[in-house]
């Protein structure tokens, strides 16, 4: 079996190569509680700093979805401490100014493009953070729509802003104000409610099963 | 270039000479009959080696995985004696246990009913949002489009539950469908949408209509952080890293909260509460008859096993749903999900010839049988016809290149950006050459049994999501997970404030679990076994070999 050796916060250990970060660093003895949610690139809990010998870059990526290499110093980040504040979508308006008066801190950003670079799912995060200034809520939606809130651009950021906060809200404003509701989905929750549909669910409901079975192969199926 | 071994690729060059062919014609649907051969050949849950009868509890003589008779036929990890739980450490009208989508989902409603945001806590596991809802990929199914409707849902839920579904629960899946989307549409969640607002709608395994709503592949991390955010604005407290672990009760069995562990200081903290609700997830991480699962890191069915201490009755946890495919290579993917959207979108499974041998869109157990078939050796009564990688998996391919072919170059990367990504890591570009895949742990079918408003039938007890059992009866159809953590999510959240306005709680204990306790050493269960599982071990050999407890 080829080994590599890899530093988990800076101690050292013989592992199989191949393995993804997280999988090493449980090979090594590791029971992880922090550090480790979905374990498929969804959740965002993984978030992981390594540097590799001889390179001064400091990287970042999820641990699930790195495979490891010899000489990687790897440290997980548990958490990341990130101000929220307290909003009612309800009580807001999808409106140019909205997210740089809850977030003023986006006005801090020196473009200098680091978040862009920590992003483990290779997003523009600096264009969205110049999106959210010019007020361009859809813009920001878009380009943020396969963000897991890792947090690493956050951890990285000189202007201390916290981004997956400000892109959720950009989403939701987008979603509940910017987008049209699909209009055949109000129709059917009035039908629905209006009963339109009882009878024939109450019919069915009635039904044995040789009834239902037979009635399942009849329907027409749609192309 | 292609990153495939060389072995790989001449299968793949078989792949592309059927393409053009294939690009024009659709492998025919298995009439029922047909279907049940397949399943009993080949589906895993027809092997009875996989499955024993319980010999303790509600649901004695019933048949479940091993795997999870192992749990449910096991002693408390908490010893009862070790603490005074008559004491609560918080008091509370709604305890939500577990903070994925039915939890979310539950704690909005019981707030959005009247419940105070400080009289109700979501406690879980993990982080609030870790879970199997954030994972899902495809889509929520809704008949909302003119040509559909509820009750054409209903017969689709039957027919792919192979009709043992509880009819009441489809009901109130199927009827609740259009205003959860609806609601979602006020929440922001952001849906795939025409420029008109019209919901962009594809068909899912055993459809009968287009009614599969989705956010590319992003669906549930989409749903479910919308859903938190929803959460935090109304203040609702959240308290992660602190999974229950065993339920309380009172004098007259009534459940009245929680006994919580702190996952990283090792305190237990005792909660009592008017109502409960169950919203733990399911048993993905059991790795039931050895397979590789898609689910998170916590799905280890702690809540069936919470349930079945006080007395709940569990259903149709014979029927483990294996996700036909999950990725078979390259071996940092193993078993993750490759969603159904994939297939709905059109690209075929074929055989190592290059040549289609299922419909792409059966539903998802005879998909897995099928698959099953193709790869294992004709001694063992299959075809022999899988790839097999350098390392011993096998797998089908998924022609995954035909979705822009038919589409239209860019729909993959658009519709299917997660998956793009997923593979492109590891140099494998899914619109230029086929992915291998092979079925794969993903659905706990059943559950606790439930009635229509998510009440278990024990005073202050409700349950929501994969926890429970009954909608899907056997077999679930892509769409409804998410459809259905939603619908009794927000019905348990509704019930369980109900209830908690009405309840009178008595002092909290653990006798049900003495009781239990009782039980199995009458069965005579080895002592050494211990549940809930909390986390799956994960931890080399080598290293757990040489562990000692010294601090």
């Amino acid at each position: 079996m080829d080994e590599v050796t890899v530093f988990i916060m800076g101690k050292g250990y013989r592992v199989p190569a191949g393995l993804t970060i997280m999988k090493a660093m449980e090979y090594a003895g590791y029971r992880l509680t922090r550090g480790c949610g979905c374990r498929g690139g969804y959740c965002g809990a993984c978030a992981t700093v390594y540097r590799l010998r001889g390179d001064y870059k400091l990287y970042a990526d999820l641990a699930c979805q790195t495979t490891v290499q010899d000489g990687m110093y790897i440290a997980q980040l548990p958490f990341t401490p990130a101000e929220r504040p307290a909003y009612r979508l309800e009580e807001l308006r999808a409106e140019g100014q909205t997210l740089l008066s809850l977030f003023p801190e986006l006005a801090r950003c020196v473009a200098c493009n680091t978040c862009t670079k920590a992003c483990p799912q290779k997003l523009e995060v600096m264009d969205a953070v110049q999106a959210s200034l010019r007020g361009d809520i859809p813009g920001v939606a878009e380009l943020t729509f396969d963000c897991v809130s890792c947090g690493l651009c956050t951890m990285r950021c000189p202007a201390e802003i916290s981004h997956h906060h400000v892109w959720q809200l950009a989403r939701r404003l987008n979603g509940a104000y910017l987008t049209p509701r699909a209009p055949h989905v109000a129709q059917r929750v009035a039908e629905v409610e209006g009963g339109k549909f009882r009878a024939e669910l109450d019919r069915l409901m009635a039904m044995g099963k040789e009834e239902l079975v037979a009635a399942y192969k009849a329907r027409d199926i749609e192309p | 270039m292609s990153s495939y071994p060389k072995e790989m690729q001449e299968s793949i060059a078989r792949v592309e000479a059927t393409r053009p062919a294939r690009l024009s014609t659709k492998f025919p649907r298995l009439p029922l009959p047909e279907q049940e051969t397949l399943l009993k050949g080949f589906h895993p849950d027809y092997r009875p080696e996989g499955k024993r009868r319980l010999r303790v509890g509600p649901s004695w003589g019933e048949s479940v995985p091993h795997e999870l008779a192992d749990l449910l036929e096991a002693y408390p990890l908490l010893d009862p004696k070790a603490v005074d739980v008559s004491r609560p450490d918080l008091d509370v009208d709604v305890l939500i246990i577990g903070g994925g989508g039915a939890g979310t989902v539950a704690a909005i409603w019981a707030h959005e009913v009247g419940i105070p945001a400080e009289r109700i806590l979501i406690a879980t596991k993990l982080r609030h949002g870790d879970s199997n809802s954030i994972m899902a990929q495809g889509g929520i199914q809704a008949a909302d489009r003119p040509e559909d409707s509820p009750a054409i849902h209903y017969l689709d839920v039957l027919g792919g539950g192979h009709f043992t579904n509880d009819p009441k629960l489809v009901r109130a899946l199927v009827e609740d469908a259009p205003a959860i989307i609806r609601w979602h549409e006020d929440l922001g969640v952001m849906y795939d949408k025409a420029p008109d607002g019209t919901m962009a709608e594809i068909h899912g395994g055993g459809t009968s209509r287009r009614r599969m709503h989705s956010c590319k592949d992003y669906t549930g991390l989409e749903i479910m952080r919308v859903l938190r955010d929803e959460a935090r604005s109304r203040g609702i407290p959240v308290l992660e890293f602190s999974p229950a672990v065993e339920l309380l009760t009172d004098s007259q069995s009534q459940v009245v909260g929680a006994v919580l562990w702190n996952l990283e200081t090792g305190e237990y903290a005792v909660v009592r509460a008017k109502a409960t609700v169950l919203a733990t997830g399911g048993w993905g991480r059991l790795h039931i008859q050895g397979f590789p699962t898609t689910n998170h890191y916590g799905a280890t069915a702690d809540g069936v096993v919470l349930a079945y201490r006080v007395g709940a009755k569990l259903r149709d946890l014979d029927a483990v749903q294996y996700h036909p495919t999950g990725a078979a290579y390259p071996d940092q993917l193993v078993g993750l999900l490759i969603t159904e959207k994939v297939r709905g979108m059109d690209a075929q499974p074929l055989n190592r010839l290059g040549e289609a041998f299922v419909h792409p869109l059966e539903p998802r157990d005879v998909e897995s049988a099928a698959f099953i078939r193709e790869c294992l050796p004709p001694e063992r009564g299959g075809r022999g016809l899988g790839v097999v990688t350098p390392t011993g998996m096998v797998g089908v391919w998924l022609d995954t290149p035909m979705v822009d072919i038919i589409h239209g170059k860019g729909t993959f990367q658009r519709a299917l950006s997660s998956i793009y990504r997923m593979y492109i890591r590891f140099g494998i570009d899914p619109t230029v050459e086929p992915i291998l895949v092979y079925p794969t742990l993903h659905y706990q079918n059943g559950g606790v049994v439930i009635d229509e408003h998510g009440w278990t039938g024990i005073p202050g007890l409700y349950a929501a999501g994969e926890v429970e059992g009954g909608v899907h009866g056997k077999n679930r159809l892509m769409g409804n997970s998410l459809l259905d953590y939603n619908v009794f999510g927000r019905r348990a959240g509704i019930a369980a404030a109900g209830w908690a306005k009405r309840a009178a709680p008595g002092t909290p204990t653990l006798a049900h679990v003495e009781r239990y306790v009782g039980e199995l050493r009458a069965a005579g269960i080895p002592p050494e076994r211990k549940a809930p599982l909390l986390l799956p071990e994960y931890r080399g050999e080598k290293a757990l070999a040489r562990m000692v407890d010294l601090l």
